[in-house]
């Protein structure tokens, strides 16, 4: 367009002069893309902070128990308990496919010693891939329990980081030997520090963890406690359980509709249900916000009309010197929009400066850093379009129906 | 004084037969719903290229609406309008923007410019809708200016002008698009008589190189000047006659 130059400079012009107006107009709307922003930030950064801390427990994994059967079945009456070994974790792999990992778990309390400090330790007999799949990753300088430790059951530990601070201090722990069931342990690895909002044997900070066949040498315990398994989605885990219960049902008896038998608890579960309430919460944050700035916009159309009404005369002269409707619904509607995006914009700046002044507050670990997420910035800019699009609208569509001679008259 | 055109040659469509206004048995109807005006009662009037008409009358006579017809800003109840050969009476808004924009030149009693817009930005106005680009419009803007003798005031508010050069920067903008018809409405009433003569002699110049104007007046000194007076009535043309003494 020819004379946008123009039409911009008489704008820019315009709300110079105006510059009350100009600012309790932008206000209203820096205002409501504050709220809008910052409501979906603090919901993002909520919902980010929950996830990771549900992740601390294990990155879509289920987690199974060997229990007793609730039904009877072949012939056996129920109440049985059905014990697993590693046989049984062997037997699943060759067997069931989509196992993308998969690892026993044997839990006792030991007695443990570091110099003149004595703890009792939740301790797991663990497989290598256990690390990954429960999210445990070691600090600098140290490991996890790798397959050579598992196949010559060498007498190492990893462990959680409390318990390290608890027992060496300021001592860096790797490489020190604890005393643990009355065996030498060697320390390989520390756990970097993790949330973790859910646990089933003790948070992973105060535990230790070392090769499932050394603890079964150590305490000749034969089956385990529980084991845990992921298939290569998180929406396959559904299915994969039915897969391994099944089998396990043929190898032990057991029905394999009886829910007792084996217990499962897919956390992919508790994943769905909070993506789905922190959606069900973004909407709602998301909506406070938007009927902030559709105020906001209800302002800048009343205001708008005001405009028009202030400059019908000059409305009149440009359609007498030959303007054409659009022209004049343009002009309106540019001026809208560009007070609603100088508006946005500031109030998208406020909103960033928030976000990384709270970052320095260290609410981290209650309700997350707010995150200014380009989705929420998407969001937020298009609904400033729609609404100063609908408040420019209807004023500059008034401006433009305007009589050339009545107007002028004024 | 060579007034530059944005046509190549200096005349009406050839279809106009040298007749830029046609008006036959214009009727003009105000209906608010409770009171009927009838403004203009059956016009007849006919004004050829190059004329000088003056139309004078009483007020509430009908010269104001007259005049809104003639430039288009509203469309007649009744009758026939040919302004340069084309029909006007049934088209839409915009349709009327554009002949408004080509075809006429308006010059106001109060001047109708733009407050806050410079001299030359109010000339360029009717260049903008109508399509003429950044430069062209610019030179062309200040073109007519230093014509009307305001090549030093460009970047002046109409408010840091006086009525005389107000009037002046108007005249200039009514010619930006090179009309067909200039008309003004009492283009001195709000002048002094120094200003107003100067604004008048400004008018006689461009009659005499060729424009075609049709003024509304109470001015006696511009009905003299004037070829032809036509004075309304009632919302009729109660009289035409020619000023003898003027020549072209």
């Amino acid at each position: 367009m020819t004379g946008l130059g123009m039409t911009l400079r008489q704008l820019l012009r315009d709300l110079a002069t105006q510059k009350l107006r100009t600012f309790l107009t932008a206000f209203g709307i820096v205002w409501g893309t504050v709220a809008v922003s910052l409501l979906l930030a603090f919901g993002e950064g909520l919902h980010r902070q929950q996830t990771k801390s549900m992740a601390g427990l294990g990155d879509r994994i289920v987690i199974a128990w060997p229990s007793r059967t609730s039904k009877a079945f072949e012939g056996i009456g129920r109440g049985r308990r059905i014990r697993l070994s590693e046989a049984d974790i062997e037997f699943l792999q060759a067997r069931v496919p989509g196992i993308t990992g998969i690892s026993s778990e044997y839990s006792d309390n030991f007695k443990v010693k570091y110099g003149d400090k004595v703890r009792a330790v939740d301790v797991s007999g663990v497989s290598p891939v256990f690390g990954v799949m429960r999210n445990m990753i070691p600090q600098a300088g140290g490991r996890f329990i790798d397959p050579i430790d598992m196949e010559q059951r060498r007498r190492v530990v990893f462990v959680g980081n409390e318990i390290a601070t608890d027992l060496f201090g300021k001592e860096n722990p790797v490489g020190k030997e604890i005393m643990m069931h009355g065996s030498p342990f060697l320390v390989i690895g520390v756990l970097k520090a993790k949330d973790q909002d859910s646990n089933y044997s003790g948070r992973d900070s105060g535990k230790m963890t070392i090769p499932a066949t050394t603890f079964r040498a150590l305490t000749g315990q034969k089956y385990m406690d529980n084991f845990i398994y992921k298939a290569a989605h998180p929406e396959l885990n559904k299915g994969l359980t039915k897969l391994i219960i099944a089998a396990l049902g043929r190898r032990h008896h057991f029905d394999p509709t009886d829910d007792q038998a084996v217990q499962v608890w897919d956390t992919t579960d508790m994943f769905a249900f909070f993506d789905a309430f922190m959606l069900g919460f973004k909407v709602f944050l998301g909506l406070m916000g938007v009927l902030t700035l559709i105020v906001g916009g209800i302002g800048v159309s009343n205001i708008m009309n005001v405009v028009v009404d202030e400059r019908t005369k000059e409305i009149g002269i440009k359609m007498a010197l030959g303007a054409r409707q659009r022209l004049i619904l343009t002009q309106f509607l540019l001026e809208t929009m560009a007070l609603t995006g100088i508006g946005g914009a500031i109030g998208l700046g406020i909103s960033l400066a928030i976000c990384v002044g709270a970052s320095h507050l260290g609410l981290q670990e209650f309700v997350g850093n707010p995150v200014l997420s380009p989705h929420v910035a998407a969001f937020t800019a298009g609904v400033l379009g729609v609404i100063g699009f609908l408040a420019g609208y209807f004023p500059a569509r008034d401006a433009a129906r305007l009589d050339p001679v009545v107007a002028m008259k004024l | 004084m060579n007034w530059p055109s944005l046509r190549k040659s200096n005349g009406g469509p050839p279809s106009s037969n040298g007749r830029i206004i046609e008006m036959n048995n214009v009727r003009k109807v105000y209906d608010t719903g409770k009171v009927r005006v009838e403004a203009l009662r059956g016009i007849d009037l006919s004004v050829a290229e190059g004329e000088f008409v003056a139309v004078v009358g009483p007020s509430g006579s009908g010269k104001s609406t007259l005049l809104n017809l003639l430039g288009c800003l509203d469309t007649p109840t009744d009758g026939r309008y040919l302004l340069a050969g084309d029909p006007v009476a049934d088209l839409d808004r915009d349709g009327l923007a554009e002949i408004r924009n080509r075809r006429v030149g308006f010059v106001f009693q109060n001047f109708n410019l733009l407050p806050q817009l410079t001299a030359l930005e109010n000339v360029e106005m009717p260049l903008l809708f109508g399509g003429v680009g950044g430069r062209k419009r610019r030179e062309r803007a200040r073109d007519l200016l230093e014509r009307v003798g305001l090549g030093d005031r460009l970047e002046h508010k109409p408010t840091e002008l006086s009525g005389g050069q107000m009037q002046r920067v108007a005249v200039a903008r009514a010619l930006a698009m090179d009309p067909a018809v200039i008309l003004a409405d009492e283009p001195t009433g709000n002048l002094d008589t120094t200003s107003g003569v100067d604004v008048l002699t400004l008018l006689s110049e461009l009659w005499r190189q060729g424009s075609t104007l049709v003024v509304v007046t109470h001015d006696p000194a511009l009905a003299e000047r004037a070829q032809r007076v036509v004075e309304i009535r009632d919302g009729l043309v109660v009289a035409d006659s020619r000023n003898g003494s003027t020549s072209h």
